[in-house]
């Protein structure tokens, strides 16, 4: 447990060698059913990115400001959950508000993200590491962002290979699957780079 | 779907482990045990907790449903299946400390796994109890059935070991890929092709 690591290289190694998607598997479910369509990838990666920012560093605070002084931190699985649904209900409200082609646009995927394993995932990540506030929030949003282009390219490749003739029981999720685990390859190309536990 | 319409036990035993299997043919609860497949030891105590929860919160949900308002289904749902997680995690860290820190946030993440909630929403909500238990709990098998065989082959060829008696001679040299996550895409891609394809020969209708 190093919790010394620079944020910026920690900003980069969640993005690229610990991809939350093709390193630590988190945020599948949406990611396979979602990635059909590059529009409502864009839009769902979007949103993910923004939830993750908010979630992680609000799920900080808490963590340690609430449930560490009182000594309840085994019902931090309960705890997070409800801060993130809170905040997912809260954000859909306020874009509801402020913007009604945001709303169209990012709203619609909003209440699909509570139940996205990532968002979960890196709060829980966040917590066994270890890392302080400034840490946290670079955290979640990088892990966000390599969410993001995980799925925005899952979904142009889904695109070209939808119309090629495979093995009828290859086609649609085995294929996919296949498909990940060679992008997967390719993000751990980057592991050279920079490491993080 | 049509297995909310099944009531006979062989028969839904017979959809979650094979017609329906949450794994290959729905493609849920991915997510959270992917990661942990590369060490049988890990995957069995892992799958082992998701079957407990499935049953558990499916038998919960089954026997509170007709107190749970249907506007706040969800939530209730949620911490219904998050209570038996914290179960999991607090009996794996008091009597298994070693596999929950192996594990780690992946426990927690059995809440999120979409087999649970869709088994709450889709069975539990619309059946007795015990039947819905029984629910739960074989299609908490049927994903630890094609998880466990997803682990044999990345732990046998990984590390030429199984449940951690060495199983290879000292000279096998290991295949690293299978150690690295994307073995885990390749595996279940070929499992969901395997699973397919057979199911295409038996002319049954492939969701």
């Amino acid at each position: 447990m190093a919790p010394a690591i620079h944020p910026i290289s920690l900003f980069f190694a969640s993005i690229f060698t610990s991809n939350i998607l093709l390193a630590n598997f988190l945020g599948m479910c949406s990611f396979i059913a979602i990635s059909k369509d590059s529009k409502s990838a864009n839009g769902l990666g979007l949103a993910v990115v923004v939830v993750l920012t908010i979630t992680t560093a609000l799920n900080w605070v808490v963590l340690n400001y609430v449930l560490v002084p009182l000594d309840l931190v085994y019902l931090r699985f309960i705890v997070f959950i409800i801060v993130i649904a809170s905040v997912v209900q809260m954000l859909e409200m306020i874009i509801d508000r402020v913007s009604q082609t945001l709303y169209l646009s990012l709203g619609i995927f909003l209440p699909l993200i509570t139940v996205n394993c990532a968002i979960l995932g890196v709060s829980l990540f966040m917590e066994i590491r270890q890392y302080n506030f400034v840490q946290s929030a670079i955290y979640g949003f990088g892990s966000g962002l390599g969410w993001w282009l995980a799925i925005m390219a899952l979904s142009a490749i889904r695109k070209k290979t939808e119309k090629s003739k495979v093995h009828a029981g290859l086609q649609g999720a085995g294929l996919t699957f296949i498909t990940i685990g060679f992008m997967a390859m390719a993000f751990i190309g980057f592991a050279g780079l920079l490491q993080v536990q | 779907m049509s297995d909310t319409a099944v009531k006979d036990p062989g028969a839904i035993l017979k959809t979650n482990l094979w017609t329906s299997n949450p794994i290959f043919v729905q493609v849920l609860g991915i997510c959270s045990a992917l990661a942990v497949t590369n060490l049988l030891t890990n995957t069995m105590i892992m799958t082992l907790g998701v079957v407990f929860t499935t049953a558990m919160s499916s038998l919960t949900v089954s026997l509170m449903k007709s107190f749970i308002p249907r506007k706040v289904r969800m939530v209730v749902q949620t911490l219904i299946i998050a209570f038996y997680v914290i179960i999991v995690d607090i009996v794996l860290r008091a009597y298994l400390p070693e596999v929950s820190r192996n594990l780690g946030p992946y426990v927690g993440l059995i809440i999120t796994n979409c087999i649970i909630m869709g088994r709450a929403e889709a069975f539990a909500q619309s059946n007795r109890p015990i039947l819905s238990f029984w629910d739960g709990m074989t299609s908490g098998l049927g994903y630890m059935g094609v998880l466990l065989v997803i682990a044999f082959v990345r732990e046998l060829l990984g590390f030429g070991s199984l449940f951690g008696v060495r199983i290879f001679p000292e000279g096998f040299t290991p295949w690293t890929i299978m150690v690295m996550p994307p073995s885990a895409f390749f595996l279940i891609g070929l499992i969901v092709w395997i699973g397919k394809t057979i199911m295409h020969r038996q002319g049954e209708p492939v969701t």
